[in-house]
């Protein structure tokens, strides 16, 4: 693990509401006890389906930020989609919201998912979609994001920007320092205790 | 005035962390073969144990054959992942409801499972890595789905790192009409405050309408809670739901029976609890409803037209504006999962399908939730009336809501599916076209051939 202050490079514009985790991971590639390969399966379904697809884009491949819009990775809890999406070689997410199982899983593979209110958003697709050579910086401690002569604010929740920031995003080493506490509130709850 | 999730939320608060996240004790961890390897991986190379291991449950239900559970598996997948599954219970000495042909199992999908053997029980923290996790609030548990880091987390800590939720109270109020079900209030729940309109929340659920449900009805409100956004959904417990509990496996006994119910009374919101929102539904307005799009939130009554602006929805569907979901042609027939594949489900639909025979054109499937559900529908005859009618009747396991194993749709077949997901290639096809709808309706669309409005056929079943 490292602090995470910032993500820079080029963005690929992925526009759509509700783009569900069966959309970017679809459940036939959930059947393996590895992550390993799931970059190839990335939107594998809408890809197919559409030759136009950003993913399929010469021009996007290996970007490292993804611009979508609403409720991205809604849907499924399951952390193929944005180990599919991390090992494919995103770093960062700007959209206009997540689903919150999403947005955890991301947080805790150390991918930062700003968001950004619609306008912003748009501004920023249509700026990557006419000029995909533009570099994007993303800044996670201020939110504060440039692309070209574009600039934008986007946020991330304060626990989730101070956890990047300070390098505490990945928190099992965290849950793991005071363990006689976990222990205290368990033996505290009648349930555990056998009521 | 605390509501009962923040009485639950600040029981098993541990401390808060430097990152500002609060570390919460998870009183129930349940795992399947689907999310769970890479996190045990972790645990070995990391060289952490599993320091409360009689807290995790396991069992197998996304890849499960449904046609026979005899091992080993023909699908070589299936069987390599249930092996490693029962490699990690061993090594971790973890209780693992082991699938099986033997008649006295307990395997499950884990959201039936964990209700009827008594694990999910009031006040307790659940975590599972699945999205619908929140079925265990129906119980008046506060339970999350979690992706496979997490998993390692509460395999390593028994703890989450979480931010608290908001609370938004939904009050449903009144009676239902004849031919409207949990199913139809859940997604008429979703339509109105949109798939993402419960993010941040936990939605808790109540009124005159849900106090009159069972657990099971309870349990598939809850379960599609995720659908609205909300990661959590629960209801406060009661004399209903202790009625539920009392003599179940897990369940407390003698004395400690009634030490746990006074707790679990005292857990619940309290009558001058603060929400930081509240709705209110009546009952009365809600019809049987079916989701025509792409998302469980574009659905509508069966009587009504679908007005959007959705094109794309429109176009991978196959419909237009202002057409009715009613008459649409089927191919595929479900009913099962963890909203509606639990006894009362599978008694109701039987109920509908008595002396009546599936189109020729249908293939239709009921799924079990779990072994016992399967063994209970048996000793009713329900597997009889079912197979008259030209159901298939089959083993346990999640099945076609998510195709992970042979149970899947072709091409662009449609089907109607008592499960709670419409996406684009949900089940197994990636043009594949699916109307959630509740579980009678599934049996009506699966009898008429074509989406139907299940009561004018109801009529007949009473007469």
């Amino acid at each position: 693990m490292a602090p995470i202050t910032a993500v820079s490079g080029r963005g690929l514009p992925l526009r759509g509401d509700e783009l569900d985790t069966d959309r970017i991971m679809p459940a036939r590639f959930l059947r393996a006890v590895t992550f390993e390969g799931l970059e190839r399966h990335v939107f594998e379904d809408d890809r197919k389906a559409n030759p136009q697809h950003p993913f399929n884009n010469p021009a996007y491949q290996g970007v490292p930020i993804l611009v979508v819009n609403k409720n991205f990775g809604c849907g499924s809890s399951r952390e193929h989609a944005p180990q599919g999406l991390i090992r494919w070689g995103v770093k960062a997410i700007i959209g206009e919201s997540y689903s919150e199982i999403f947005f955890g899983n991301s947080s805790v593979l150390g991918m930062p998912c700003f968001t950004a209110d619609k306008a912003s958003i748009d501004a920023l697709q249509t700026l990557i979609e006419a000029a995909p050579d533009t570099v994007i910086h993303a800044r996670v401690d201020t939110g504060v994001i440039t692309a070209g002569t574009l600039r934008i604010q986007g946020h991330l929740p304060a626990g989730a920007r101070d956890a990047f920031v300070t390098d505490k995003w990945n928190p099992t080493s965290m849950l793991l320092a005071d363990f006689e506490q976990v222990k205290g509130t368990a033996a505290a709850l009648p349930y555990v205790s056998g009521f | 005035m605390p509501t009962l999730f923040e009485k639950v939320w600040n029981a098993h608060a541990v401390r808060t962390l430097p990152s500002g996240q609060t570390q919460l004790f998870v009183g129930l961890h349940l795992v399947h073969e689907v999310t769970s390897p890479q996190a045990f991986d972790m645990i070995r190379q990391h060289g952490w144990g599993v320091p409360f291991p009689q807290r995790t449950f396991a069992t197998v239900d996304h890849i499960v054959p449904t046609s026979s559970q005899k091992r080993p598996f023909i699908d070589l997948t299936a069987e390599q992942m249930t092996s490693a599954l029962e490699k990690n219970c061993r090594e971790f000495g973890i209780q693992l409801f082991a699938p099986g042909d033997d008649a006295a199992g307990h395997q499950g999908i884990v959201h039936v499972i964990g209700p009827e053997m008594g694990l999910t029980q009031p006040g307790m923290t659940i975590a599972c890595g699945d999205s619908h996790t929140s079925t265990h609030g129906a119980l008046g548990a506060i339970a999350f789905g979690i992706g496979t880091s997490q998993v390692r987390d509460v395999l390593a800590s028994q703890c989450l790192a979480l931010d608290p939720l908001k609370v938004r109270r939904i009050d449903v109020n009144g009676t239902l009409k004849p031919g409207v079900y949990a199913k139809d209030v859940i997604l008429t729940i979703i339509r109105r405050l949109g798939v993402n309109g419960g993010v941040g929340y936990a939605y808790e659920y109540g009124g005159t309408t849900i106090d009159r449900m069972t657990i099971d009805e309870r349990m598939t409100i809850c379960n599609m809670s995720i659908e609205g956004g909300a990661r959590v959904g629960y209801v406060n417990p009661d004399e209903t739901t202790f009625k539920f509990l009392k003599g179940r496996t897990y369940a407390p006994k003698g004395e400690a029976w009634d030490r746990a119910v006074a707790w679990w009374k005292s857990l619940a919101s309290d009558a001058d609890a603060k929400y930081d929102d509240r709705v209110v539904i009546d009952a009365a307005t809600i019809e049987p409803t079916v989701t025509w799009g792409i998302n469980p939130g574009e659905s509508v009554g069966i009587t009504e037209p679908i007005v959007t602006k959705d094109d794309e929805a429109l176009t991978f569907m196959g419909f237009a504006n202002g057409q009715k979901v009613e008459g649409t042609k089927i191919d595929v027939a479900f009913i099962g999962s963890c909203t509606n594949g639990r006894l009362s489900d599978l008694e109701e639909a039987a109920r509908f399908v008595k002396g009546r025979r599936v189109a020729s054109h249908v293939k239709a499937l009921v799924v079990p939730g779990s072994q016992e559900v399967r063994r209970q529908a048996e000793a009713k005859g329900l597997d009889k009336i079912f197979s008259a009618a030209g159901f298939e009747w089959r083993g346990a396991g999640c099945s076609m809501c998510l195709a992970m194993n042979p149970d899947r749709l072709e091409g662009s077949q449609v089907c109607a599916s008592s499960s709670n997901r419409n996406f684009k290639g949900r089940q197994g096809s990636p043009t594949g076209r699916t109307l959630l709808m509740s579980p009678v309706m599934v049996a009506a669309a699966a009898i008429a051939g074509v989406v139907t409005d299940a009561r004018q056929m109801l009529e007949e079943v009473h007469a």
